[in-house]
């Protein structure tokens, strides 16, 4: 298993760079991904949607998918394209610290 | 940069089962960020005709697949043929798929159009079948672009991935 150092903190990652061990995430690297998928800030909003996605990855071990993420917050599709461009699935799963989100919808 | 990548999806089957392909397949690009168009044909019109989107059906007749699992029974018995013909075998089979889809959490085919337009997608009605099925702009789900010819099609999908459904 790969590793990589994100903001000064060693975790394992997968050869896609999505991170293996959800308990090794915290808010710090969540600010260095986002970066890394082009989102300079990381807004109320966005924090909004990271938060629902780690509440549900702590509860069934998988990445929410996008319909269970605008259910879940209340937050439109169109926002959401908005807040994570260009790829809003992968993005927030690999920014929460979780693998790709599981479902289809 | 790289270059984004695209896909471009025909849809040209109206039949509720036939109506998913694409947008599940359309859903996972946008979600990975590839660019979606969706170019709706003949038969496929129906999922953006207003009057239509809410009442696609699957028959079961001629459906080898369908067997009759779907309803609880168990093993792979088929649905005689004869019985497909009756009245409100059609209605029977489009419920049952309907209700399987919702406990997915799959949304019905228009909330799902709504879902793909506000992720970015792009929908156009074809020329040849406005004219064929004496359809406007007017009759058509909000999110529909224009109504675009064959030729305008291939422009528009230059170095896209084109799946015919």
């Amino acid at each position: 298993m790969a590793t990589k150092t994100i903001s000064g903190k060693t975790v394992q990652v997968n050869d896609e760079g999505f991170m293996t061990n959800p308990a090794e995430w915290d808010k710090d690297i969540a600010v260095e991904l986002a970066k890394e998928e082009g989102i300079a800030e990381l807004t109320d909003a966005h924090w909004k949607v990271i938060d629902y996605c780690r509440a549900e990855g702590a509860k069934s071990g998988k990445a929410p998918t996008l319909r269970q993420i605008t259910t879940g917050t209340g937050i439109s599709t169109k926002e959401l394209f908005g807040l994570y461009p260009k790829g809003p699935a992968k993005k927030v799963a690999r920014i929460s610290g979780l693998g790709k989100p599981e479902g289809c919808v | 940069m790289e270059e984004t990548r695209k896909v471009a999806f025909i849809c040209s089957k109206g039949n509720l089962d036939m109506a998913y392909p694409a947008l599940v397949m359309g859903w996972a690009a946008l979600g990975n960020g590839i660019d979606v168009t969706i170019f709706f044909t003949f038969w496929g019109m129906d999922l953006i005709n207003k009057a239509r989107v809410d009442h696609l059906e699957i028959p079961p007749l001629a459906n080898a697949s369908m067997k009759m699992n779907m309803m609880g029974v168990p093993g792979y018995i088929g649905i005689p043929q004869i019985l497909g013909v009756l009245p409100g075998m059609t209605p029977l089979a489009t419920a049952l798929m309907k209700s399987k889809m919702k406990k997915l959490g799959v949304p019905p085919v228009r909330e799902y159009l709504e879902m793909m337009v506000d992720g970015g997608a792009k929908l156009y009605a074809c020329k040849m079948s406005v004219d064929m099925f004496d359809l406007k702009k007017e009759d058509f789900i909000d999110g529909v672009e224009d109504i675009v010819t064959a030729g305008d099609f291939m422009d528009m999908t230059e170095g896209a991935q084109i799946i015919f459904i």
